[in-house]
């Protein structure tokens, strides 16, 4: 995208749970001594929460990142997925199966559609997944002015509100799909031919890559991730929110996450590991703020101000590598 | 308009072949239908006051060109915008001779606000989608948390006519809104600007930094001399938009999409390096032009942004497949 993204090889995955490290301890410091406890049952089990839904989005983010692509439709898909979910599902543990069969159907239709438009079309990244975006919002504008359907009571007990310890089932998941991720990154032919894709694409496709073919799979993937973090939130919230999406910034949170991580936004760069910890540096901050009763606002310009800086770090850091 | 087209676009088209045709041929077509609509849309008046409610998204698009075709992203100007008009509001207190105090004070936040995008971008090496996407959130934040989540105080009709009054009575056109004339000059400094020395440096060093770099350009200096523009340009929109439509936290919602949308619309690459100012201005015309040839039309507002996306996907579908066959 830019000269600034094309920065040496690096492998940054640690520094980011370096991070993540420094600003639990700090955190629970600076909470314990406000007479407040960071590591309690319910703070960790909501961050875990928090952690999981923007996670799932992430982890299918980093995949189109690193072929060198963006997905800015996740929020609405997300959205849609509720809808789909619930409206199915209708509060029948019988359709419970089904409907979400049917939920990642439709994500995936849209990833196909995002990665048509990209490769085929030849439209920019971000402007093809704006554009899908505004689609489906007007779709969910014109047919939705509140929460709709209802989610099956066995997903709600189950995705929603089932845990392991102080770990949520819905984590789990996370953990689940990043494995699968990582693994189909580090081990597969379709995880190098992405990074092939994303690192030159020229070379790529010199080398005997089908570049469109790598990439129409790397958005649907994206998609379908987005639409199981719909499920997910559907479970938490017991039916299906057309705003909840872009309420939630998941599709610029989701690209803070991946960069934060590591990965680089020129793609050919990264990893789903450095993701994960990026979701978590961006939960705990959340926990810790709340822990402090922070104002909601500004928690927002905090925010913003870590991943500016922490990503600055990274592009510091890296400069100092290619120097020595 | 008409005029507009006739004189200036065939001497641009000469100079940039097949550059700014399929944004041209884009907005004919939808002015056509328009008028097949609303006869009466292209008569001065009514077409008059339609170039002054288009002036703000022209002009964050001419904004946005300098940093897109630098090679950057602006993703902060809507949320710039926003914050502008409510802080403008707090300041003015509804007390007229705050006015032009409060304009100034504007065009300065803008700029440093654009300063400090330029930079984080050039000098910390953080991604400008990163860097404006974080400056999104603080600014945001920073102004509900200074507004405690309503806007305080009131514009004063000193500051509002910008956006809302014109000379009235003109010869042959009826009303002049404040905010065409404006608009013009602005528009007329970003093509000189966009001519300049530096507007060709720009565009080197959005086609290849380093090329660039080399050859003496300092790289740094010329992105964040672009993201001061397009925060002045914010600076500008947000006093007509205020003016127009008063105060609210939604102000500039979604602005910084619609920008870059009107810009690429234009036929300038995102990456940089390739596309004109006036093509991006173009662009946003043409949005607008969509806009009102949708309420004309009475598409549901709800269902403006799936037509809006699948415009948007077609003409740019076209005019990529066009420029990689040529």
């Amino acid at each position: 995208m830019s000269g600034v993204l094309t920065l040496p090889a690096r492998r940054t995955a640690p520094g980011v749970f370096v991070a993540l490290a420094v600003t639990l301890a700090i955190g629970w410091l600076v909470v314990t001594v406000d007479g407040g406890q960071l590591f309690s049952l319910p703070t960790t089990v909501s961050l875990l929460h928090v952690a999981a839904g923007l996670g799932l989005v992430a982890v299918g983010q980093t995949l189109v990142v690193i072929g060198g692509s963006l997905d800015l439709s996740v929020a609405y898909v997300i959205s849609l997925s509720t809808l789909v979910a619930a409206e199915a599902m209708n509060g029948d543990d019988a359709a419970l199966l089904p409907a979400i069969g049917l939920a990642l159907a439709v994500s995936a239709a849209i990833g196909l559609l995002n990665g048509l438009l990209v490769t085929k079309a030849r439209i920019n990244a971000f402007i093809a997944t704006v554009g899908v975006g505004l689609l489906l919002k007007g779709y969910l504008d014109n047919g939705y002015d509140g929460p709709a359907g209802k989610t099956a009571p066995a997903l709600v007990q189950g995705l929603g509100y089932q845990r392991v310890g102080p770990v949520p089932v819905s984590f789990l998941l996370l953990l689940a799909v990043a494995a699968a991720a990582w693994l189909v990154l580090a081990r597969t032919r379709f995880g190098h031919h992405l990074i092939a894709v994303g690192g030159d694409p020229e070379v790529a496709r010199l080398s005997g890559v089908r570049n469109h073919r790598v990439l129409v799979t790397a958005h649907v993937l994206c998609s379908l991730c987005a639409g199981l973090a719909g499920v997910y939130l559907a479970s938490r919230l017991g039916s299906g929110a057309p705003r909840v999406g872009t309420e939630g910034l998941y599709d610029l949170e989701s690209i803070a996450a991946v960069v934060l991580g590591g990965t680089a936004l020129a793609g050919g760069r990264g990893g789903v590991a450095g993701t994960v910890g990026g979701v978590l540096l961006l939960a705990s901050i959340d926990a810790i703020f709340n822990q402090l009763e922070v104002d909601a606002f500004f928690k927002q310009v905090i925010r913003g101000v870590i991943i500016i800086v922490a990503v600055a770090i990274y592009a510091r850091r890296a400069l100092r590598k290619a120097a020595s | 308009m008409r005029i507009a087209e006739s004189r200036v676009l065939p001497r641009f088209a000469r100079v940039r072949p097949g550059g700014l045709a399929p944004i041209v041929a884009i907005l004919v077509v939808l002015l056509v239908l328009l008028t097949l609509r609303q006869p009466d849309f292209l008569s001065p008046p009514s077409l008059m006051s339609f170039l002054g409610r288009s002036a703000p998204i022209v002009l964050l698009a001419a904004g946005q060109y300098f940093v897109i075709v630098s090679g950057e992203f602006d993703l902060s100007v809507g949320s710039l915008v926003t914050a502008q008009v409510v802080v403008a509001a707090r300041l003015i207190d509804s007390e007229p001779s705050r006015s032009w105090p409060v304009v100034v004070v504007l065009l300065a936040f803008g700029a440093l606000v654009g300063l400090v995008n330029g930079v984080v971008t050039t000098r910390l090496g953080v991604p400008s989608f990163i860097t404006t996407l974080g400056m999104f959130l603080i600014l945001v934040g920073a102004v509900y948390l200074w507004s405690d989540g309503a806007p305080k105080g009131g514009l004063s009709e000193e500051f509002r006519r910008f956006g809302r009054r014109a000379f009235e009575d003109v010869p042959a056109l009826g009303r002049i809104p404040y905010a065409l004339l404006i608009l013009l000059a602005a528009a007329a400094l970003a093509v000189l600007l966009s001519r300049s020395d530096f507007g060709r440096t720009l565009v080197a060093v959005g086609g290849n930094p380093r090329t660039a770099g080399l050859s003496g350009v300092r790289v740094w200096r010329a992105k964040t001399i672009a993201f001061v523009l397009s925060g002045v340009s914010a600076a500008l929109a947000a006093i007509l938009l205020g003016g127009y439509s008063g105060v609210s936290f939604q102000a500039g919602a979604g602005l910084e999409f619609g920008a870059i949308t009107a810009v690429v619309l234009g036929g300038v690459a995102l990456g940089g390096g390739r596309g004109s100012v006036v093509g991006a201005m173009l662009g946003a015309l043409t949005l607008e032009t969509l806009f009102a040839l949708m309420n004309f039309y009475g598409v549901s507002g709800a269902l403006k942004s799936t037509v809006q996306g699948a415009i948007i996907l077609l003409a740019v579908a076209v005019s990529s497949v066009r420029s990689s066959s040529r």
